[in-house]
């Protein structure tokens, strides 16, 4: 297990006072916090900002994590040393975060399930559980099954806790969209003495595909056509997530036109539309034949492709 | 741990297109308080049918809305003002770069 320096984490002393740490901490929060971070990697660190933030905004913990001495190095292997936390009493943690590191883990145990938002009591709801679950795009337009492991707790027939897991295989509907819920009735943590159980909601995110851009239920897709195609028209076939299909592109297609095949987007009640980008290739003129084509090309035209820009050509 | 089970097969409803919350069961679903997602109605963030929190009914896409709302509010420590202010400001970044990536030939 490797040491955690908390202090580096906001870059301040170990004297620093409560209110130059918290200052510290919203400062990195607004800059990593992933709903509204453009950094790549804000996940990885806004994880990092707020398990330090944990430990040194509770001054219990700080006092506890500040015992174990200052001749700590961040990545430093280590391990707690026997009795550390004598005399000290950790609360239950109020912050809702995901997953700990091993060492803050090992130093102040599990976050206690849940949120602590409801009291466990006879006969309550179990925990709604929420994850994200990675597809296709080709899944939202064809429908998919999946299976998932699962792991709850659950008592065993000696009395002990164990944690037990099943697999349970998930219909993903066709026609769900990047950022929808799948509710899973029952899936989530099992009731309190007989209480019914929580439900599992699953946050679809497409997995990235270069070919095509996703907006809502409408999807983009590059369409490259050679000039002749561009200016005389041609039915070309277009790759979409459901396969190839034919397209009549008409003549004089310019660059940028976006050509819309209506209803092949994501499909459901009121389907997405598919956009089809136009982008010009040009050939190279790397031949004798094709240097005389492009010659007869330009022989043929009187055009003037920077005639409206006003400047010197 | 086991695993001998069969595997069930569990049928999923997306949310945003057939399920309503009432107030209770969207509190369960974002395990919050029904008093904190009230705080979120009276600034103008969530905003469910009905009249009062007993027949107050929310669509399904008001669950990531109110989770994204709990999650800032809680990790920034916002007061519930500001969070309205960031959740529009937030609206408004994602229409303008849709309408950017539309601008921009991929």
């Amino acid at each position: 297990m490797q040491f955690k320096d908390y202090y580096e984490v906001f870059g301040v002393p170990r004297t620093a006072t409560q209110d130059e740490i918290k200052s510290a901490y919203r400062k990195l929060a607004r800059k990593f916090h992933p709903d509204v971070s453009k950094e790549s990697d804000a996940e990885a660190r806004f994880k990092e900002i707020g398990e330090a933030y944990e430990v040194l905004k509770d001054p219990e913990k700080r006092a506890a994590y500040d015992q174990m001495g200052s001749q700590w190095k961040d990545g430093q292997d280590f391990r707690p040393p026997p009795n550390w936390d004598q005399g000290f009493e950790f609360r239950g943690a109020d912050f809702g975060g995901a997953d700990h590191s091993d060492f803050f883990e090992a130093l102040f145990g599990r976050r206690a399930h849940g949120s602590g938002a409801r009291q466990s009591r006879a006969g309550a709801q179990g925990e709604d559980h929420h994850a994200k679950i990675e597809i296709d795009l080709q899944d939202a337009y064809r429908g998919a099954q999946r299976s998932l492991g699962l792991r709850a707790p659950a008592v065993d027939a000696t009395g002990h806790v164990v944690l037990r897991e099943r697999h349970i295989e998930v219909t993903i509907p066709k026609g769900v969209r990047q950022g929808q819920h799948l509710r899973l009735a029952g899936q989530g943590t099992p009731g309190f003495d007989g209480g019914p159980a929580g439900d599992l909601y699953l946050e679809i995110v497409f997995r990235p595909d270069a070919r095509f851009r996703v907006e809502g239920r409408d999807v983009y897709t590059a369409l490259s056509l050679a000039p002749w195609e561009a200016a005389l028209g041609a039915t070309v076939s277009v790759t979409t997530p459901d396969g190839g299909v034919a397209l009549k592109v008409p003549a004089g297609s310019a660059a940028g036109r976006k050509l819309r095949l209506k209803a092949k987007g994501i499909p459901g009640r009121e389907p997405g539309d598919l956009y089809a980008e136009i982008a010009i290739v040009i050939p190279p003129a790397d031949t004798p034949e094709a240097v005389a084509a492009y010659q007869a090309f330009a022989s043929a035209f009187t055009f003037k492709p920077r005639a409206e820009s006003g400047g010197p050509s | 741990m086991s695993s001998e089970h069969p595997l069930l097969r569990i049928r999923a409803e997306v949310v945003e297109e057939v399920v309503e919350f009432t107030l209770v069961e969207l509190s369960q679903a974002c395990n919050a308080t029904p008093a904190q997602l009230a705080a979120l109605v009276a600034e103008g963030v969530l905003a469910p049918a009905g009249q009062t929190g007993d027949d107050w009914r929310f669509a399904g896409t008001a669950l990531r809305r109110a989770r994204l709302a709990l999650r800032l509010a809680r990790d920034l420590e916002l007061n519930p003002p500001a969070l309205a202010l960031v959740l529009d400001m937030l609206d408004e970044i994602t229409s303008l770069r849709a309408r950017l990536a539309r601008q921009h030939r991929p």
